[in-house]
C-alpha cells in the first residue's frame, strides 16, 4: 500500500459515544440562550480577587445576552494568567503559545468566516513577545475581537516588568523601579491601524460588557484594553480609576469624535487613569472582505469548473 | 554525448549528422541574459518529445544578477542527474568561458560569443572544439537595439536548434507561446532572433547532432516543471486551501504560486509579518477544519520550531515545507544542502515526534505533497516536506498526473456529534481526531486544543500518569505510521559488497553511480529512503546483504565523522558498517565524486580492518 492510498475525504471524527444522541441541527430560533452554568467549564485557576474573573464573567454575559450558541463561541489565547481564559469557557477554544494568539486567530478568522473569534491575553503577550503581530493584525484589519487584560505586570511568571509597567514600578527584574518608558497601548493601536480601539476596566462591569458588545459589532479588528488588576503582584495598580478606591472613572467626553485619528491620539496622551470608552473607530475594508473579493474575482473566471479542471489548465500550459 | 551512429555527408552540402542518445548542454552567462529561458525552452521541448530531461542551475543571490548557469541534460534513456561533464558549453562572457571550460568533457564543443570571449589558453584550444559566433553583434544585426538588450538568448537557442537538429516547429511554437499575450511585436522579434541564430553559418562546426527518439512510451503526455511548482500544485491537488508564509529563497516561489492559485479554488495564502506568524496562522486554519500549509527555508524553519512543537503537542494536522539551502544562519541561500535533516526530525524542545518526508525528484515532489497532506490528516500530526534548493530549481519532465483521479476534496465536516474527546486514550486506532470550531457537541462538553499537557478533552493536567500516556500516544501513532509505510526497495541486487543509501535529491546521482559501478563489474547497490521520520520497516534486512554501507548526503561529516542521516541510521540500527559520504560545497553530487569517495571509503575500511 502506498501512503497515497490513505483514504481521504471524511475521516472518523469521534470514538465510542456510548449511545449518546447526536444533536439534530436545530434552527437557531429553537435554541435557548445558554446559561452561565452551561457556558462555564473548569473553575478558573486565578488568585482570589484577580481582575480577570470579572472579564470572564462578562464574556459569559455577552454570550448569554447575544444568544450565541456553544459551537459558535471561539476563544483563543496565548500564554499568561489571563491567557488561560479558553479553559474556563465551555466552548471550542485554543490555548496557543506565548505572544502568537493573534496570527493563530487570524488563521481561524480567514478560513472560517462563519465564526467570530475572540482573543484574550495579557500585556506581555500582546505588546512584548506579540508586539509585531499586534501591529500587523491591526493594519490588516482582520475581523476579530482582541481583549488585552492589562495588569501592567507579568503575572504567570511571577512579577517581572511588563511593557506597560509604569516608570518606577518595582518588580523582580527591576528591583530599583522600572526605567524603560512603558508603551501606550492605545496610541500603539491607533498608529498600527486598528479600526476599533476602546478602554475599560474590570472594576466597571457594565462598561466592560458595553465595550465587548461594541467590539463584537465592529466589522474589523476590534481592540479593547481592559485594565485588570493583578492582586498578587501589582495590587492597587488601577485605584486611580476606581471610584470605590477614591479614583475617577472618566468616560470619553461626549463631544469626542471617535473617527478623528488625531483627536483619539490626543485623548490617549495620558492613561493614568485616562478616559474610558471607545476612543477610536474607523471604517476600512477588512482583511476578510478583501480576501473574499479576490476569491470571488478569481472564481468567476473559472465558474463551472471542478478543481481538477482548474488545475488541468495549469498543467496544459506546462506541456 | 554518446555517439551511436554516424551518417555520411547528407545531401545539399549539409554537415553530417551524428545520432546521439543524450546531450548535456551547459549555458553560462549572467542571470539577466535570460539563460534560464533557453534552458526552459530546451527542457520543455524534451518534455514534448517524450524525452527525459533534467536541468541544473545556479542563480546568484544578488538581485542585480551575476554569473549564472543552466545545464540541461536531455536523453532518450533514463536521466537521473544533470550530468557530470557537459558535451557542449555555450559561453556568453570571458568569465563564463574561464570558469566553465573545465566542466566540458575532453573533445567537447565550446560555443562562445566572440564579441566577449577573446582570450584563450593555447592548451585549451587542443582539448576542446572552439566555435566562435559573434552572438551579441549578430543579435543586434538581426533585431536592432543594443548588445545589452534581450534577444541574445533566443539567438543562441536558434544556434543550438541547428546544431542539435531540434524540432523546429515545436520550438517555434514554444517561443510563440512563451511570448503570447504580450505585445505581438515582442513575439515577432523573438522569432527573428531565433531565425537569425538558426541560419547562422557555423563554419567551424562540421557535424550536427540528432537526438534519438525516445524509447519510452509513456502513454500520457509529459509535463515540465521545477520541484517548487510540483509541490505547490501537489498541495492544491491534495485539497489544501489555506496557507501562510514569509518570503525566503528558495521557498518563496511556492508561496507566490499558492497566493496566485488558491483564490481560484476558494482559498487563500497569506504573506505574514514573519515565519512565526505564518506557522501560527496555518495552525489556526488547520484547527478551523482543513489542513493548512506553511513553509520556509533554513532560518525561517528555525523560527517555526516553537509553534511546530505546539502542533506536535496539540496533535494538529499541518504541512510544513522546508526547501533546504546551505546553512547555518543565512549560509548559502542559493546553494543546495541537506543539512536541515536534524531540525526537521528533532528541532524543538521536548519530545515532539513529527513526520518527515523527503522527495527525490520533481515528480516525487508532486506526489509527496499529497502524501504529506494525507498523513497529516490521517495521523493528526505535523508533516515536514523536506525538499532542497536543487530539486526546487531544476526542471524535469514527467508523465502528466491523472488529475481527475488524484484531486481530493477534503472539505471539513461540521455536522453535530453526540460527544467527543479529541485525545481519547481508548480510541481504537490510537489516533487523535479534532472537531473544528462550529461543530455542535450534544453532550455540551467542548474540547480545547492546547500546548499544555492535557487530559482527553484537552484540559491541562499535571498528572504524571497522563503525561506518560499522552507522550506514548503521540509516539505510538507515528510508530503505527512507520509500519504502514511502503518498504524501501533495493536498486540493484539485494546482496553485494557495497550499499549506497540516499535520501532526498541524492537518489539520482547515487543510482547513476550504482550503474557505473555495475558496468565495471563491482557489486554495488543502493537503497533510497523517502520517509525519514518515522523510518519504514525493512532497512535492517536490506543492510544485512552488504559488507559496506555508505550514506551519501549533502551535510557536514559532523564531530563524529557521519552525516546527519547516517547518524540517525547508526542510532536506529546500531550497525557499525554504516559510514557517511558527505560534502557541503553547495553543489549537487557528481557521479564521479560518489564513485571516487566510495572507493576511498572501502580502502579506508579495509585498511582499518587489517590494522
Ligand atoms: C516563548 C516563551 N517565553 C516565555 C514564556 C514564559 N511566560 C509565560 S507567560 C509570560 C508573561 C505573562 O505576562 P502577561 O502576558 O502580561 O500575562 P499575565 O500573566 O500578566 O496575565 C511569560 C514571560 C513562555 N511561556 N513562552
Ligand atoms: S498572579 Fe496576578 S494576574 Fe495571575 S491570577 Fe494571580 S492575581 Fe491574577
Ligand atoms: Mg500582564
Amino acid at each position: 500500500m502506498s501512503v497515497l492510498d490513505i483514504p481521504f475525504g471524511v475521516l472518523p471524527r469521534t470514538t465510542d459515544t456510548a449511545g449518546l444522541p447526536v444533536p439534530a441541527p436545530l434552527a437557531d430560533s429553537d435554541r435557548k440562550p445558554l446559561t452561565k452554568k452551561e457556558i462555564s467549564a473548569d473553575h478558573p485557576t486565578w488568585c482570589p480577587g484577580c481582575g480577570d474573573f470579572s472579564v470572564l464573567a462578562l464574556y459569559f454575559k455577552l454570550i448569554e445576552k447575544r444568544k450565541m450558541h456553544h459551537e459558535k463561541v471561539t476563544t483563543v489565547a496565548g500564554i499568561g494568567c489571563s491567557s488561560r481564559f479558553p479553559y474556563f469557557v465551555q466552548a471550542h477554544g485554543a490555548h496557543f503559545i506565548h505572544g502568537r494568539a493573534l496570527p493563530f486567530a487570524t488563521g481561524v478568522a480567514l478560513s472560517r468566516p462563519d465564526l467570530h473569534v475572540c482573543v484574550f491575553g495579557g500585556d506581555g503577550d500582546a505588546f512584548s513577545i506579540g508586539g509585531n503581530h499586534f501591529t500587523h493584525t491591526a493594519r490588516k484589519n482582520v475581523k476579530l475581537t482582541y481583549v488585552v487584560m492589562d495588569n501592567n505586570v507579568y503575572g504567570l511568571t511571577k512579577n517581572q516588568t511588563s511593557p506597560t509597567s509604569p516608570l518606577g514600578f518595582k518588580s523582580k527584574t527591576d528591583v530599583w523601579g522600572a526605567k524603560d518608558r512603558p508603551i501606550n497601548p492605545i496610541k500603539q493601536a491607533i498608529c498600527a491601524g486598528a479600526t476599533f480601539v476602546a478602554r475599560t476596566s474590570h472594576t466597571n462591569p457594565n462598561h466592560v460588557l458595553q465595550m465587548m458588545e461594541a467590539a463584537m459589532d465592529h466589522d474589523g479588528f476590534s481592540f479593547i484594553q481592559c485594565l485588570s488588576e493583578c492582586v498578587e503582584f501589582y495590587p492597587g495598580a488601577f485605584d486611580n480609576s476606581n471610584p470605590r478606591k477614591g479614583g475617577k472613572f472618566d468616560l470619553v467626553p461626549a463631544d469626542h469624535d471617535v473617527t478623528d485619528e488625531y483627536a483619539a491620539y490626543k485623548l490617549a496622551e495620558d492613561l493614568a487613569p485616562g478616559k474610558f470608552g471607545v476612543i477610536y473607530k474607523a471604517s476600512r475594508p477588512t482583511k476578510n472582505a478583501n480576501e473574499q473579493a479576490i476569491i470571488n474575482d478569481h472564481q468567476s473566471k473559472v465558474a463551472g469548473l471542478a478543481p481538477w479542471q482548474i488545475l488541468q489548465k495549469n498543467f496544459d500550459r506546462m506541456k | 554525448m554518446s555517439a551511436v551512429a554516424e551518417s555520411g555527408q547528407s545531401a545539399g552540402g549539409q554537415p553530417p549528422i551524428t545520432r546521439v542518445s543524450e546531450a548535456i548542454i551547459r549555458i553560462a552567462g549572467n542571470s539577466q541574459d535570460g539563460i534560464q529561458a533557453i534552458g526552459g525552452f530546451l527542457a520543455r521541448l524534451a518534455g514534448r518529445s517524450e524525452q527525459e530531461v533534467m536541468t541544473f542551475m545556479t542563480i546568484p543571490s544578488t538581485i542585480s544578477g551575476g554569473p549564472s548557469i543552466f545545464q540541461v541534460r536531455i536523453g532518450s534513456g533514463e536521466v537521473q542527474s544533470a550530468g557530470d561533464e557537459a558535451d557542449m558549453l555555450l559561453a556568453f562572457y570571458q568569465h563564463s568561458y574561464d570558469n566553465h571550460l573545465s566542466s566540458l568533457k575532453l573533445g567537447g564543443i565550446v560555443l562562445y560569443d566572440s564579441d566577449h570571449v577573446t582570450e584563450f589558453k593555447p592548451e585549451n584550444l587542443d582539448k576542446y572544439r572552439h566555435v566562435a559566433v559573434p552572438i551579441s553583434s549578430k543579435t543586434v544585426e538581426a533585431i536592432g537595439g543594443s548588445g545589452r538588450d534581450k534577444g541574445k538568448n533566443v539567438f543562441a537557442l536558434g544556434l543550438l536548434a541547428r546544431i542539435y537538429d531540434l524540432d523546429l516547429d515545436k520550438l517555434k511554437r514554444l517561443v510563440a507561446e512563451r511570448f503570447a499575450g504580450k505585445d505581438p511585436k515582442i513575439a515577432e522579434t523573438a522569432i527573428m532572433a531565433f531565425d537569425a541564430g538558426y541560419s547562422f553559418q557555423l563554419q567551424d562546426l562540421l557535424k550536427s547532432y540528432q537526438l534519438e527518439h525516445s524509447q519510452k512510451k509513456i502513454g500520457r503526455p509529459q509535463v515540465v516543471m521545477n520541484g517548487n511548482e510540483a509541490i505547490a500544485y501537489g498541495l492544491v491537488a491534495a485539497g489544501v486551501r489555506f496557507g501562510a508564509g514569509y518570503p525566503i529563497t528558495p521557498w518563496s516561489d511556492i508561496m507566490e504560486i499558492l497566493r496566485r492559485e488558491l483564490p481560484k479554488y476558494g482559498g487563500s495564502f497569506q504573506q505574514c509579518e514573519d515565519e512565526i506568524a505564518s506557522i501560527s496562522m496555518a495552525i489556526g486554519a488547520s484547527w478551523g477544519g482543513r489542513v493548512a500549509v506553511t513553509g520556509s527555508s533554513g532560518p525561517g524553519i528555525s523560527l517555526k520550531t516553537e509553534a511546530l512543537g505546539w502542533a506536535c503537542m496539540a496533535e494538529m494536522p499541518l504541512v510544513v515545507v522546508d526547501i533546504q539551502r546551505g546553512g547555518p544562519s543565512t549560509g548559502m541561500p542559493t546553494n543546495i544542502e541537506q543539512s536541515d535533516l536534524n531540525i526537521a526530525c528533532f528541532g524543538g524542545h521536548g519530545d515532539s515526534p513529527r513526520v518527515v518526508i523527503a522527495p527525490a525528484t520533481v515528480e516525487d515532489c508532486f506526489y509527496s505533497a499529497i502524501e504529506a497532506v494525507n498523513i497529516a490528516r490521517k495521523f493528526s500530526t505535523p508533516v515536514i516536506l523536506l525538499s532542497d534548493q536543487g530539486i526546487a530549481t531544476r526542471i524535469e519532465a514527467f508523465p502528466e498526473p491523472d488529475l481527475k483521479a488524484i484531486c481530493q476534496d477534503i472539505t471539513p465536516d461540521f455536522s453535530p456529534v453526540a460527544d467527543h474527546k479529541p485525545y481519547d486514550l481508548a480510541a481504537a486506532d490510537g489516533i487523535t481526531r479534532h472537531l473544528a470550531p462550529g461543530t455542535r457537541v450534544g453532550s455540551g462538553k467542548y474540547p480545547v486544543v492546547t500546548g499544555l499537557e492535557h487530559d482527553e478533552l484537552g484540559h491541562p493536567t499535571g498528572s504524571p500518569k497522563l503525561h506518560l500516556q499522552m507522550t506514548a500516544k503521540r509516539r505510538n501513532k507515528l510508530k503505527k505510521l512507520g509500519q504502514e509505510l511502503p518498504k524501501p526497495v533495493v536498486y540493484g541486487p539485494a546482496e553485494g559488497q557495497v550499499l549506497l543509501v540516499s535520501w532526498g535529491s541524492a537518489q539520482g546521482p547515487v543510482r547513476e553511480a550504482v550503474d557505473k559501478f555495475r558496468s565495471l563489474g563491482d557489486a554495488v547497490s543502493a537503497v533510497h529512503v523517502k520517509y525519514i521520520n518515522p523510518l519504514p520497516e525493512g532497512l535492517a534486512e536490506i543492510f544485512k546483504g552488504f559488507r559496506h554501507i555508505f550514506v551519501v548526503e549533502l551535510t557536514d561529516e559532523g564531530l563524529y565523522g557521519y552525516g546527519q542521516f547516517a547518524a540517525v541510521l547508526r542510532a536506529r540500527y546500531c550497525d557499525p558498517k554504516i559510514k557517511g559520504i558527505t560534502k557541503v560545497d553547495g553543489l549537487t553530487w557528481k557521479v564521479k565524486e560518489i564513485v571516487d569517495r566510495v572507493r576511498a571509503g572501502i580502502a579506508a575500511a579495509n585498511q582499518a580492518s587489517q590494522a
